[in-house]
């Protein structure tokens, strides 16, 4: 399972849900692996501003990975545009506009080349793969196993 | 806006416009269906521009190719007139170009020499270009619709080719050359048009949370979305329990599938658990843990006959004794969550329920959800005030129906207020799956009500039949009777 998704993943247990320390699960004994993927800079540039980046930054400090930056990269500092093209529109009112359909036509973006902040990123999130260990619960300490990838999240009997 | 015409495949009718709609929202133009009708193949539409068309068509599953509309006519006299009239202002742009003609007649035929004279009636048209038929510049087609069993087509149409669709991928995904699958794996058209229909694009973040061996998120990562998703059989996921395949062996699991198909950079991982105990942050459960962050949800519920319909927990509730021993043996490497059956409705219920909690603004769910024919009404599909439906498509088998249903999560704003609050839905009690789930039920009774309309109509024939020849013996036939 790839890092991001520890971003997305709290406690199973229903009454651990409305507790704050459920969220992020604690990495324990895990034995990391790095899969080599394609920088997806759409999907960087998307998925920046629904990470919960404090929590991201403890589970990478866990881990021992290079330290994150205290709070989360702006979403332009992910990629530097080859053609100087303007995005703003220019001022005043365009006469074509007042006609222009309910649905805009898609703008062709122009080339984008990822920053060495979004390569960074990418490492994190989408390369570095945790293949086997444990997920914590800071709330009620269920350990939840990892293996060959896929963590286990079926609670146990007396816990549903 | 400029009027094109779509060459549908004749199949899946109810998804035909529908998949167009969706592509449409994608591309970001407006749509207009001019023209349909579900017994032909040809569907004439209203888009802003060709790149629009191109974009719609080239992630179409259910079509075959976007053309240009040049005219159209109920005879071959107005056809003529028609393109005279639309497209005579185009022709000298392909005066010299290398170009082709072809026909496609649904459902009729006509013989080398009938297309042959066909395609040089419109010679008036002055194109003077090579004509080739292999990797033309500019190609045309003539289309005539027939009526089931007619001589003479009802209708023509003559268009511009603007692009072939991305059917294609049908061919390439198709199950019977996939790695790994199991026995109630989505047919690979199907799992590609449910992914059109939740917006997959790149970019996009996808879950589902009964994966299986993975057929809707590889269909999602093909149109360039990253996926995830989580099934309560952990088996499945990691491949160890066999595979549907008769005679294959080995390790095959869902990373495999992914990897067979170049898509492993798009697959996040996945995880095991039960929907109605998901690990998933819940935006709602906790204000901390901000927003939703799915841009889509696809997946295709078990419906507790081939796949049965479980959650963790136990039929009854648990004795301190009992208790005591899970507690005991959880650790256990070997230890096994208990399970229960479940009802359907509220399986279903519980996954709107979570795609409201997870889904962004305008992030999509497109669900499968059986419903037997003599239960066909519209009251049955479930609703949440965060949802909007867009698009109910049907997919009729002989006895039953399975529907693809499409929600879209409304913005804060467009919930109107007080709608959420508290109406608890009261759903079927018991600890067997026949008393849970009614479509279940009435799946195993063999749907009785429509077997038995069947049957009074053909009341005489079923007397002919010599008593022993229905596999049921002359004994058991008359203990039966009594």
């Amino acid at each position: 399972m790839k890092l991001l998704t520890l971003n997305f993943l709290t406690c199973a247990r229903k009454t651990c849900k409305s507790a704050p320390s459920s969220f992020p699960l604690h990495p324990r004994e895990a034995e990391l692996e790095v899969v080599q993927a394609d920088v997806n800079l759409a999907f960087l540039k998307n998925i920046l501003p629904r990470l919960m980046w404090g929590e991201l930054r403890t589970i990478t400090g866990e881990l021992g990975l290079p330290t994150l930056p205290d709070t989360a990269p702006e979403r332009s500092a992910l990629f530097t545009a080859a053609a100087a093209v303007s995005e703003t529109t220019t001022p005043g009112v365009d006469p074509e506009a007042i006609d222009a359909p309910e649905h805009p036509a898609p703008v062709e973006e122009p080339e984008e080349t990822p920053t060495q902040t979004a390569i960074d990123l990418h490492r994190i999130l989408l390369e570095t793969c945790i293949k086997e260990g444990k997920l914590v619960c800071g709330n009620c300490g269920h350990e939840y196993a990892v293996k060959e990838g896929v963590a286990n999240f079926l609670l146990p009997g007396h816990l549903v | 806006m400029p009027q094109y015409l779509v060459r549908f495949v004749q199949m899946h009718e109810s998804f035909r416009t529908a998949e167009l709609e969706a592509l449409a929202v994608l591309v970001g133009v407006k749509i207009e269906v001019m023209k349909y009708d579900k017994d032909s193949p040809f569907c004439i539409i209203k888009l802003p521009s060709e790149a629009a068309a191109r974009s719609i068509i080239s992630r179409s599953i259910i079509s075959q190719a976007i053309y240009e509309l040049w005219g159209e006519g109920p005879t071959y006299k107005d056809l003529h007139t028609s393109v005279r009239e639309q497209s005579s202002s185009e022709w000298a742009k392909y005066e010299k170009t290398p170009f082709r003609f072809a026909m496609d007649s649904y459902r009729g035929t006509r013989t080398p020499s009938e297309q042959h004279t066909i395609m040089e009636s419109f010679s008036y048209m002055g194109f003077s270009g090579p004509i080739r038929m292999k990797d033309p510049e500019v190609s045309f087609r003539i289309f005539e619709d027939y009526e089931f069993k007619a001589d003479v087509p009802k209708y023509y149409y003559l268009g511009r080719l603007i692009a072939v669709s991305g059917r294609h991928a049908k061919t390439t995904y198709d199950l019977k050359k996939r790695h790994y699958i199991s026995t109630t794996s989505m047919d690979a058209e199907l799992a590609l048009l449910t992914a059109n229909m939740a917006l997959a694009a790149p970019g996009k973040l996808f879950f589902d949370p009964f994966m299986g061996t993975g057929g809707f998120p590889i269909a999602c990562a093909h149109f360039g979305a990253v996926v995830s998703g989580s099934d309560i059989d952990g088996r499945s996921i990691r491949g160890t329990g066999g595979s549907a395949r008769r005679g294959q062996t080995g390790k095959m699991d869902v990373v495999g599938n992914f990897t067979q198909y170049n898509l492993e950079g798009q697959y996040l991982g996945a995880f095991v658990s039960d929907l109605t105990n998901t690990p998933l942050r819940m935006p709602t459960d906790n204000a901390r843990s901000g927003g939703g962050y799915l841009d889509g949800i696809v997946c295709d519920p078990p419906y507790g006959i081939r796949e049965g319909l479980k959650v963790l927990g136990s039929r009854e509730k648990y004795g301190d004794e009992e208790r005591a021993i899970h507690e005991h043996r959880f650790k256990d490497p070997n230890y096994i969550a208990p399970k229960r059956p479940y009802s359907f409705t509220a399986i279903l219920d519980d996954i709107l329920a979570f795609a409201v909690n997870t889904l962004v603004e305008n992030g999509r769910l497109s669900m499968w959800m059986p419903t037997a024919n003599d239960e066909d009404i519209e009251l049955v599909i479930p609703t949440h005030p965060s949802l909007e439906i867009v698009s109910v498509c049907v997919q009729p088998f002989n006895r039953w129906s399975r529907r693809l249903l499409t929600y879209r999560r409304l913005s804060e704003f467009e919930v109107p207020q007080g709608v959420l609050d508290g109406t608890t839905k009261e759903y079927e009690k018991g600890v067997k799956a026949d008393e849970l789930n009614d479509f279940r039920r009435k799946y195993f009774e063999g749907f009785k009500e429509f077997e038995k309309m069947k049957l009074d109509s053909s009341e005489k024939k079923a007397e002919q039949i010599p008593p022993d020849s229905k596999g049921v013996s002359g004994r058991w036939r008359e203990k039966s009777d009594r």
